[in-house]
């Protein structure tokens, strides 16, 4: 368990590395960050000055390396239009796309896994085919576009909830819909599938002989063994969903670091884009490390292996 | 005489199947007294896991189940509420599978599937439990008893989870046993350790047993009745030494030349071997299911047939006495 | 827990249909797959047919019929689903963005096809050192947050249609080498394999001829999977404004030009948001079928 908690966190700094070179270089070989930071309005001259000031006249391994060993410092450089250390920048938006995060999988979590179960119990029953039509949909579903219609529905037509901003709880019900209806689809056909599978395993005949209880059946001893590779693609939905919580932001003007990104984006603002990369990638892999932790602890087959 | 602690009068199990309906068990009839052993012999596929399945009340949603009578020690097995049912599993009638491998819950440790067998029935603190495994670990010979509750399955041999499966089966007591092909999965050494085992332990704790087979090598050791079961059907039924005397349905006399016999088969002579296959078991049947590999075949086997013999030795075929005789003196 | 396996193999063998007729048999049988193809296909006829059925120029602007209703909603014929902003025909616009969209899924859908199944293939085939590197590749790729460095490669880049093909397909492979991956490595060892290797056969050979047609359905539904993925992330950054730039008619362009006006007209946000949904949703459901006819515990 421990080796391989180590070898696992071996390749998540690995991964970490070779994204942030990528994003790097991706941003970096795309544009002229010094006539970006030195306005239409600028000279030549003015932008090679601006260059050789922020050392952009440099090899550019050089320069990763450098804004590398920064950036484990936890110094991101400067936000070129904010004139502010994106550092700070970033991690006072973090808290808004966190929770939406959170809040977001919980509601996928909560939807998704009682659905799965609830369809797998009884294959093409009317839960069952609700369920499916509920993914199926999801899965087709802009989530731009559902954000809209979840708008005009309940804050325009009905008015019971406001449109957009982060001021107060309500303001995060329909964002945490339309991000956890991203995430639903998946978890409910991995639940309903692995349920299926379970039900129809030996040990679960085994625990019916023993007279166990239907209740205790399902969920102690078929659910406990069918949650463990929900567990893994939840933490993978969490990391997507936070990477495409850019999307939900615009619509309800959230102002977490997707919107944050979304703006640094449209304004040029390399330093923070490369920064909230980076983050966006930290989380995917913080996440997904934590759970395939997660997943050896819950499955006796890999801890003690 | 004393009531039979199960009493099963035609029982029959339909399965549909796309093209119509499988008659998977068609119609029969035991009794099985405290402390006995009945072995249900027969090929795959001729309805004596799922027998045992129905006993149990595990059957799939789908497959319907119907029996005259299936009465276990005055309960009435075919109209028992569910909670009835439940309360009798693994508590009076419990049920060893073919399976070893996969039929221990993976997440769950050794001493806590045990503990929940017996908690599940009676009010006795996790501390009693817990003995009562250790116990019956030692009993069905598992050495470090206390040291293997906390283990996971996938941590011990599949002889290792049969035993425990086995002591699992024990936990509360039961008055029936029902172990099907217990052995099937395992490696031939561990099979005869395994039957031993289970066949002492009936006797010790009076328990019935109802033991599924294909195996005639393991009834003639075991048995006390034997039922040789052919197309969900049962051929021919009666004590161990009356059926293994004298077979009376060719059937079970082809079942018995398959085996070498200490001391009967003689060095160097051929193993018999029963030509043709099981007929398909979809859509109605008439007649006698074995006829087409049946070396006594008449046109009069197309009909019904009728159940000859005593009640303490029965079986179902035209000939008087199975053309018993006949085969006798040919050999 | 039936073991009639026998006995039931031995009758189909007798009765059954032959594998032709199951597999129109399960291809008609299935809703999903049927209500998908019969979609698609008519969208596809829709965008390939554009310039003939589109009742205007998409792109003609008319500032005295600007913001027409659609016909249901009190409008006239002239304009069956109405006006944007700019006055341009909804309908026809929404005819071209079937363009746009298909378009952007089967090009995308195809480099990253490509490169997936090439990267896929290959860990499976040959294991070991490539394998390893392929797997870290999907690993970085995974960690990679798709929205935000799409948006930002086409914002740098400046967004036309042909960047945003490029970029989505540069993106969009990870789960072509994944699936891939899994199904050569299954279909690495079986004995056709083994046998043609036995005779001689090179590894391109081998590759091509024994292990392609055998993943082939496989690769066809992660094609279909993709497809949506890249339609509705063009959508998406279209929407943001940093994708496929204005005059052109994107879907996901119409529901961002319409968001403005949602107040008063919401059916521009619901009806070109409509097509983009039946769309992704008629791919995906053939998709879905395909492999549930494909599937091999499906075929006999």
């Amino acid at each position: 368990m421990l080796t391989f908690t180590l070898k696992r966190l071996g390749l998540a700094v690995l991964v970490a590395l070779t994204v942030s070179f990528i994003s790097f270089i991706l941003l970096f070989l795309a544009g002229d960050p010094a006539a970006a930071l030195a306005g239409e309005t600028a000279s030549g001259e003015d932008i090679e000055a601006i260059s050789r000031l922020y050392g952009f006249d440099r090899p550019m391994l050089v320069q990763y390396g450098d804004w590398l060993f920064s950036a484990l410092r936890g110094d991101f450089g400067e936000s070129y239009y904010f004139r502010l250390p994106v550092a700070s920048l970033i991690f006072e938006r973090l808290g808004v796309t966190m929770t939406l995060g959170v809040c977001g999988i919980s509601f996928a979590l909560l939807t998704a896994v009682p659905l799965g179960v609830a369809a797998a119990i009884r294959p093409n029953s009317l839960i069952d085919r609700v369920a499916l039509f509920l993914s199926v949909a999801g899965q087709a579903m802009p989530s731009f576009w559902f954000g809209l219609i979840l708008i005009v529905l309940f804050a325009i037509t009905l008015g019971w909830l406001p449109p957009s901003g982060a001021s107060s709880p309500m303001h995060f019900i329909m964002p945490t819909i339309v991000l956890g209806y991203y995430a639903m689809p998946a978890i409910m056909r991995l639940t309903r599938a692995g349920m299926l599978d379970v039900l129809s395993s030996d040990y679960i005949r085994t625990a019916r002989a023993k007279g166990a209880p239907e209740g205790r059946v399902l969920f102690r001893h078929a659910l406990r063994n069918a949650i463990i590779p929900v567990v893994s693609l939840a933490a993978v939905q969490m990391g997507f969903m936070l990477g495409g919580s850019i999307v939900v932001e615009s619509i309800f003007a959230l102002h977490g670091a997707g919107y944050l990104a979304w703006e640094s984006i449209a304004r040029n603002d390399l330093p923070t884009v490369q920064a909230l990369i980076l983050v966006f990638s930290m989380f995917y892999i913080v996440f997904t490390f934590l759970a395939d932790v997660l997943n050896a602890w819950l499955d006796p087959r890999m801890r003690s292996s | 005489m004393e009531k039979p602690l199960l009493s099963v009068r035609n029982l029959t199990i339909d399965i549909p199947v796309g093209g119509g309906t499988l008659h998977a068990v068609r119609g029969i009839d035991f009794d099985l007294n405290r402390g006995e052993t009945l072995c249900i012999v027969g090929e795959s596929g001729s309805g004596k896991s799922l027998t045992s399945l129905a006993l149990m009340g595990l059957l799939g949603k789908n497959i319907d189940r119907s029996a005259d009578r299936m009465e276990f020690d005055g309960t009435e097995l075919t109209t028992a509420s569910p909670r009835t049912m439940r309360a009798l599993r693994g508590a009076r009638m419990s049920m060893i599978f073919q399976e070893p491998m996969t039929s221990l819950n993976p997440a769950y440790t050794i001493g806590d599937q045990l503990i929940e067998a017996l908690r599940l029935h009676k009010p006795v603190s996790r501390e009693a439990a817990r003995a009562r495994a250790i116990e019956l670990l030692e009993k069905v010979g598992i050495t470090a008893a206390a040291s293997r509750l906390s283990q996971y399955p996938h941590q011990l041999s599949g002889g290792l989870r049969q035993r425990v499966m086995i002591a699992m089966a024990l936990m509360c007591e039961p008055e029936l046993i029902i172990a099907d092909e217990p052995t099937t999965a395992l490696d031939v050494t561990i099979q005869a350790q395994i039957l031993r085992l289970l066949h002492d332990l009936g006797q010790e704790m009076n328990m019935a047993m109802i033991l599924i087979t294909h195996d005639l090598g393991v009834v003639a050791r075991v048995a006390d009745k034997v039922a040789v079961m052919y197309a969900g059907e049962l051929v021919e039924t009666g004590s161990a030494v009356d059926v293994f005397n004298t077979p009376l349905h060719p059937y079970t006399r082809g079942l018995l030349r398959c085996i070498p016999l200490p001391g009967k088969t003689a060095r160097g002579s051929t193993l018999g071997t029963i030509p043709g296959i099981v007929p398909s078991l979809v859509g109605d049947i008439e007649g006698c299911a074995f006829r087409t590999r049946c070396p006594h075949a008449l046109p009069a086997c197309q009909s019904a047939i009728p159940l000859q013999g005593r009640p303490d030795h029965a079986f179902r075929c035209i000939h008087e006495d199975g053309k018993r005789h006949d085969e006798e003196a040919m050999a | 827990m039936v073991d009639t396996s026998t006995t039931d193999s031995l009758l189909r063998e007798i009765t059954g249909p032959t594998p032709g007729q199951m597999l129109r048999k399960r291809v008609f049988g299935h809703q999903g797959l049927l209500f998908g193809g019969i979609v698609l296909a008519i969208l596809l006829f829709i965008a390939i047919f554009a310039p003939l059925l589109a009742p205007h120029d998409p792109y003609a602007q008319s500032l005295m019929t600007r913001m027409q209703p659609p016909v249901f909603l009190g409008g006239d014929w002239e304009h069956p689903l109405g006006t944007d902003h700019l006055g341009r025909d909804y309908l026809s616009r929404l005819i071209y963005g079937a363009r746009v969209s298909l378009m952007i899924g089967a090009v995308a859908a195809l480099i990253s096809g490509v490169i997936g199944t090439a990267m896929g293939v290959a860990a499976g085939y040959f294991g070991g050192r490539v394998d390893m590197v392929v797997t870290f590749l999907i690993n970085v790729r995974l960690a990679m947050p798709v929205v935000l460095v799409a948006l930002a490669v086409v914002a740098i880049l400046g967004g036309s249609l042909q960047v945003v093909i490029v970029v989505l397909g540069l993106l969009l492979w990870d789960r072509f080498a994944v699936v891939m991956r899994a199904s050569t490595l299954q279909v690495r060892g079986r004995e056709y394999v083994a046998a043609a290797r036995a005779i001689g056969a090179s590894t391109p050979r081998v590759i091509l001829s024994e292990i392609m047609p055998n993943i082939a359905n496989n690769l066809i539904v992660v094609v279909t999977l993709e497809m949506a993925h890249a339609i509705l992330l063009e959508a998406a950054l279209s929407f943001l404004g940093l994708g496929v730039q204005p005059p052109t008619p994107s879907w996901g362009l119409m529901v961002s030009e319409g968001k403005n006006m949602m107040l008063f007209e919401p059916w521009m946000v619901l009806i070109p948001g409509a097509v983009l949904f039946l769309l992704v949703l008629a791919i995906n459901l053939m998709g879905d079928g395909l492999r549930d006819v494909t599937a091999p515990e499906n075929r006999s």
